[in-house]
């Protein structure tokens, strides 16, 4: 084989394995939708999302408790970290007060990279500890150390897509500057800001880790300052037992928890950034 | 048109009133509370831990048992069986990612590779106990029953690399937490190669093909060569989320607190052990043991990341070609 056709068939070659990986990993997210509804719409029924978990050894029951745990956890969450997270990304884009931002910047971005895990060690030290007990109020003190940098740094991303000549225009009609940004700059970002949001409370609401010893787990309702279910949780429990009736339940919430995290990022990409790029932090 | 002028360049040196005082110190109040998040993290791992510290010592990090019963307690299988994961994890996922992520940026037209990316964006959305749940059910039974019987009958034969598939198949363990993590690091690997390729500019390719390179000889010898930082800032980025990955990882690893040379055999990994024995962890030293893992952990995950974000700040800011 002569070195020209030698070149084109490595050429064909290297770039067909491109497309494969590729296609392998799109199907990948296909294959686990498959396989979640295979298995999970079976055991979904109206009980799952009304009633409360059965005691062992006695079929039906559902995860009543979990959803609206999960609910719970997640929305204190969003009350701490959203509010922080977004004025502190109004500080990196319009206060830019070049060193101090930059060493917030790089901490943010650290945050993000820290492990849920350990986060989860933080609230326990911080929330339980002192409290002397597991409660909702913990995880979601955890869960809202995860989502201040994401919303922080996303703030800041969409607020600088805003063109500097419309902070100008507001300025130089002789608007303060905090009226300025509240006024014009935001507005002006907040597709982008609320698509951040979202898919920041999308991502913590799928979080287990730090939820396995803050809010622990409950059998039956929960409460701010008592131990409370939450999806992911009961997932990861149900899934690790070794009944085959609570197997069955940890796909049916595994569908129900993907369907939410899925949806809502969906739709905050596709309806509401459209054409908004979102990096990922 | 006599009125317009240009704006003078210093209109923020203007006199500003109260608001924009108090405005710009709550902004400041909320930017540094982040930097307090951080210390108070920093600092909590450090007094949490203290008790193990001050009993176990140095000893801790080379320890190989794990026993609370007994109050002993060694960090060595969980930061080898965190290690060996990691590295199968992304042993898979670097290649199959820089392929895709060459398919994305280099092949695929404008529209096609933009939805392709957003259902890979997907799926770095997915939770991870999701992964753990399909991992226990799909995953695991086929390790146990095809992948790894075949693995030992073939490459467990052969002299030097054979003990690395030895041992009974159980379908839980270090390959199978690889795995997991592998699938799991992809979409990161994908997103942020494929921002650094693109980000090459396009003269480079220009000229490489105007030379007679071909499409591949063009990609593979001058545009992942320029793209290089920013490819190895997405395998730091993938490493720290394998790293400190914990429920799909503590829901195959197998739970087994010791270190074997098999990739057959079950192990357990630093976020395993955290995320298993925590909320029951008595007494003094085994929860300061277990938050002095979380600080070993904290430490890994800390520079990796920061060397990646180093890195991917280099190469993404001197390109031209944006997506």
């Amino acid at each position: 084989m002569n070195l020209r056709t030698w070149r084109k068939l490595v050429n064909a070659t290297m770039l067909t394995v491109t497309g494969v990986c590729t296609v392998t990993t799109v199907a990948a997210l296909f294959l686990i939708l498959g396989l979640l509804i295979y298995h999970g719409a079976s055991s979904l029924s109206l009980h799952f999302f009304t009633e409360l978990p059965k005691p062992t050894g006695e079929s039906g029951g559902g995860m009543a408790n979990a959803i609206v745990g999960s609910a719970q956890i997640v929305g204190i969450a969003a009350l701490i970290g959203i509010p922080i997270g977004f004025i502190a990304g109004i500080y990196l884009s319009e206060y830019e007060d070049k060193r101090f931002a930059s060493v917030v910047r790089y901490v943010a971005d650290l945050l993000n990279g820290v492990p849920s895990i350990i986060v989860g060690i933080l609230a326990w030290a911080l929330v339980v500890l002192p409290f002397r007990h597991f409660s909702a109020l913990a995880g979601s003190v955890a869960l809202s150390v995860m989502l201040i940098p994401i919303v922080t740094r996303q703030t800041e991303q969409f607020l600088r897509e805003v063109p500097l000549a419309l902070r100008e225009g507001a300025l130089a009609l002789g608007a303060s500057k905090w009226k300025m940004i509240v006024t014009v700059a935001v507005p002006a970002g907040s597709k982008g800001i609320l698509t951040g949001m979202i898919l920041g409370v999308a991502r913590i609401a799928g979080e287990s880790a730090p939820l396995l010893f803050t809010a622990l787990g409950n059998q039956f309702w929960g409460g701010l300052s008592e131990p409370t279910s939450s999806l992911p949780v009961m997932i990861y429990q149900r899934a690790t037992s070794p009944y085959e009736d609570w197997n069955q339940q940890a796909w049916a919430a595994g569908l129900v928890l993907i369907g939410m995290v899925l949806t809502a990022n969906i739709l905050a990409r596709m309806v509401l950034a459209r054409g908004v790029s979102v990096p990922r932090g | 048109m006599a009125t317009q002028a240009v704006a003078p360049a210093v209109v923020t040196k203007r006199t500003s009133g109260t608001g924009d005082i108090i405005a710009r110190f709550t902004a400041l109040f909320f930017a540094a509370l982040l930097l307090a998040i951080a210390l108070l993290l920093v600092d909590q791992l450090f007094v949490r831990s203290a008790p193990a510290r001050a009993r176990l010592g140095w000893g801790f990090l080379s320890g190989t048992q794990w026993n609370p019963v007994t109050d002993e307690f060694g960090a060595l299988p969980f930061i080898y069986g965190t290690v060996i994961t990691s590295l199968i994890g992304m042993l898979i996922s670097v290649p199959m990612g820089l392929g895709a992520a060459i398919f994305l940026s280099e092949l695929a037209p404008a529209k096609i590779s933009n939805a392709l990316t957003f259902v890979i964006e997907l799926l770095a959305a997915i939770p991870s106990v999701i992964y753990g749940l399909l991992a226990i059910f799909t995953l695991v039974p086929l390790m146990r029953t095809y992948i790894e019987p075949f693995l030992k009958h073939t490459i467990g034969k052969a002299p030097i690399v054979g003990d690395l598939f030895s041992g009974p198949a159980y379908g839980v363990g270090y390959l199978t937490a690889g795995i997991v993590l592998a699938i799991m690091t992809i979409p990161f690997v994908i997103s942020v190669s494929r921002e650094s390729l693109m980000a090459v500019p396009r003269e480079q390719r220009e000229a490489a093909l105007a030379l007679g390179a071909t499409r591949w000889e063009t990609t593979w010898q001058i545009v992942v060569p320029y793209a290089k930082l920013g490819i190895l800032g997405s395998v730091f980025l993938g490493l720290a989320r394998a790293l400190g990955e914990t429920m799909a990882v503590t829901m195959v690893i197998g739970n087994a607190p010791a270190v074997h040379a098999s990739l057959l055999a079950p192990g357990y990994t630093i976020a395993a052990v955290i995320a298993n024995e925590f909320a029951e962890a008595g007494g003094q030293i085994h929860p300061a043991a277990l938050i002095e893992l979380g600080l070993i952990l904290f430490f890994m995950t800390i520079v990796i990341n920061g060397a990646a974000r180093i890195m991917i700040l280099a190469t993404t800011s001197k390109g031209s070609k944006r997506a």
